[in-house]
């Protein structure tokens, strides 16, 4: 028989840890570091979180109503251009100036943000839910595996602009009996885009899906009785987070881009009804006499869409694990 | 190969089928009535017949049968006589007359038929997207090429910053910035697109160069910035490889090393994405050609859709399909040819 082994043996001293052990790092504390590195997804991230809390707080702010009419204060130009021509009509009151109806400018870019940024990330969202659900279906159950990468394939020979073009202009009348102007048209315009962006989505999902499906942990699951809904739910969609995040950028970028389109062509929101697109569009007539009718809105469309694009981007590095930590 | 080739060629024919028949039943619930501008005075029997001479009144599945004979058998027909009796590169054979007054697809606009509207616009769009299309790849190359071998440098962050602006910038937008600063402001190119515009001697031609530039420009920036990001990345997967090594150490020079023996494998995957892109920079003209007012297929879908003129639609929309299913088709049948890696039998 050994010598009893004391009850707490005293640590080797030159093995003991100097200070304290750092606590436990996470996923997604690895995620956050090496997101925080990719200065342009730092910048988009922070433009996109500035543009969505001025459209959604602006109005609160800026208590100056974007459809009123103010004939006599029509076509003033914003203050700034006080600075090289003192001649213009300016007004403190309309710091970017007003239209040809003398609504104020400030407040319109307010107002058609919210229905760009609205449009935007429903279309997303909803595009998000049919594209994963249709992945995880082909992926996951075999018999629709060929059926639904049909669909897909078709989906995607699909031309979407004339289509797009074609669906809202037909559809408009009875939905707008339905739900109203606005609400019609936005129902038309989010489900029509969602309807015709969530292949990739699918694409993407399915692969991971087929991939993952095999690995050890799913059997161990299923070997313990997990029923198929909850492996999906448990087991299988947080491991494709990444792909539909980075996905979901993308989404959002050419929702706001296409709504911003069709609102251009003249098949978007009814007159009215300010939407980046559509200022753009109206502004393009006398673009000679005002051009920052022009490059307000544009510029608006093009920053938010430049920052969720650089957004992706730092997703992508920051969500793949062979580059996390290099 | 060829047996992939020709399978997929068949898998074609109903792909196309089904989303004929998808835009057709689409445009059969349009609550637009083509009668609508008909003055009330006209009686409905009158009407009825009206309707019924548009062919109208039938119902959808007989519509949509009369379409396919129309669009797959009578146009083939016309199409031949044209190229037999009166093209110059086949006039010598002799002349077909296949076609025998049979109904053609007829535009509810014009009251002409729908295909010879077509072949007018065509050129137009043709010319300006085709060349768009050129221009952005000549210049992507070379910029791709150039920053991947340069990774990290500014050439190649300042590349990627005006690619991401490219991505982002809309047409619609570029398209007015370009002509305000362009022909407003400097006056140097005019900023609508003069399609009547006849060439016949240098100084015309000037002037057709100097109207092409504007949405040339707009259209290529959204080449450039796809193309060569592809092209940059795939330059970049090749650079590292133990191939390029061995060259090197072979003691080839760096500029055999990179335009023989990393471009041309980095060029596969790039030629099956400028394939690909090719119905997408299609659909992207129809933003350009409304604001330059160029008179292409895009603009002629625009003016149709708002004058309720479906046969016109339908049509248009089924060509901007069957360009998208061709340029698919071409793409993986060029992977295929380029890459003999990739054994699809």
């Amino acid at each position: 028989m050994t010598e009893p082994v004391q009850a707490t043996p005293t640590p080797i001293e030159a093995l003991a840890d100097k200070g304290p052990l750092e606590p436990p790092r996470s996923q997604w504390k690895d995620v956050w570091d090496q997101f925080r590195k990719h200065k342009g997804a730092m910048f988009g991230g922070g433009f996109l979180l500035f543009i969505t809390l001025a459209v959604l707080l602006g109005p609160y702010l800026w208590q100056v109503d974007a459809q009123k009419l103010d004939i006599r204060n029509k076509d003033l130009r914003p203050i700034w251009t006080a600075l090289w021509d003192a001649g213009a009509k300016t007004a403190w009151s309309r710091p970017f100036g007003t239209d040809q109806l003398g609504r104020d400018q400030l407040a319109q870019i307010i107002q058609g943000g919210r229905t760009s940024m609205a449009v935007g990330w429903a279309a997303m969202i909803l595009s998000l839910i049919i594209g994963t659900t249709v992945g995880v279906m082909a992926g996951f159950v075999r018999k629709a595996d060929g059926l639904l990468m049909r669909l897909t394939d078709l989906f995607l020979s699909l031309p979407i602009l004339p289509l797009l073009l074609v669906a809202v202009t037909l559809f408009r009348q009875p939905l707008r009996e339905a739900f109203g102007p606005e609400g019609g048209m936005f129902v038309l315009i989010v489900g029509i885009i969602a309807i015709t962006s969530w292949m990739p989505t699918a694409r993407i999902v399915r692969g991971d899906i087929l991939a993952l499906k095999e690995r050890e942990f799913i059997l161990a699951a299923r070997s313990i009785g997990t029923t198929p809904f909850r492996i999906v739910q448990r087991h299988l969609l947080p491991n494709v987070l990444s792909p539909i995040m980075v996905s979901a950028t993308l989404g959002l970028a050419t929702a706001i881009i296409t709504e911003s389109a069709l609102s251009f062509l003249g098949v978007g929101f009814p007159s009215d009804f300010p939407t980046w697109g559509k200022m753009l569009a109206d502004a393009v007539q006398r673009m000679q006499q005002f051009p920052e009718r022009v490059y307000l809105p544009g510029i608006a469309i093009s920053l938010t869409v430049l920052s969720v694009n650089y957004l992706g981007d730092g997703l992508r590095d920051a969500l793949d694990p062979r580059i996390r930590g290099r | 190969m060829l047996t992939f080739a020709v399978r997929r060629l068949i898998l074609a024919v109903p792909t196309l089928l089904f989303i004929s028949f998808v835009i057709f039943m689409l445009l059969q619930l349009a609550p637009g009535d083509p009668m609508a501008q008909v003055p009330l005075t006209v009686p409905p029997e009158v009407k009825e017949k009206m309707r019924q001479a548009l062919g109208v009144g039938e119902p959808p599945l007989v519509q949509y049968w009369k379409w396919l004979v129309q669009v797959f058998w009578i146009e083939p027909k016309v199409f031949i006589d044209y190229l037999t009796n009166s093209s110059t590169l086949l006039g010598w054979l002799p002349d077909t007359q296949l076609y025998q007054n049979e109904l053609r697809v007829i535009s509810w606009q014009t009251r002409s038929p729908v295909m010879d509207i077509v072949i007018q616009r065509i050129p137009q769009t043709l010319w300006v997207v085709g060349m768009a299309y050129v221009v952005g790849i000549l210049i992507a190359l070379p910029i791709g090429i150039y920053s991947a071998y340069r990774q990290y440098s500014v050439f190649d962050q300042s590349g990627t910053f005006i690619t991401m602006i490219g991505f982002s910038i809309p047409p619609f937008f570029t398209g007015p910035l370009l002509i305000v600063i362009f022909s407003v402001q400097l006056g140097w190119f005019p900023s609508i697109y003069d399609t009547t515009h006849v060439v016949n001697d240098w100084a015309s031609l000037k002037y057709q160069l100097q109207q092409m530039i504007l949405p040339v420009m707009v259209l290529a920036l959204q080449t450039t910035a796809q193309i060569s990001r592809y092209m940059r990345a795939s330059m970049l997967d090749n650079l590292n490889q133990d191939y390029v090594r061995t060259a090197r150490a072979k003691g080839l020079s760096e500029a055999v090393v990179v335009t023989v023996h990393v471009l041309r494998n980095s060029m596969i995957p790039v030629i099956t994405v400028i394939a690909l892109n090719v119905p997408s920079i299609f659909g992207g003209a129809i933003i350009t050609e409304n604001v330059f007012k160029v008179n292409g297929i895009g603009q002629l879908l625009i003016t149709a859709l708002f004058a309720n003129d479906l046969p016109m639609v339908m049509t248009l929309t089924f060509i901007f399909a069957v360009l998208i299913v061709l340029f698919n088709l071409i793409a993986d049948i060029l992977y295929g040819l380029l890459d003999p890696r990739i054994r699809y039998d």
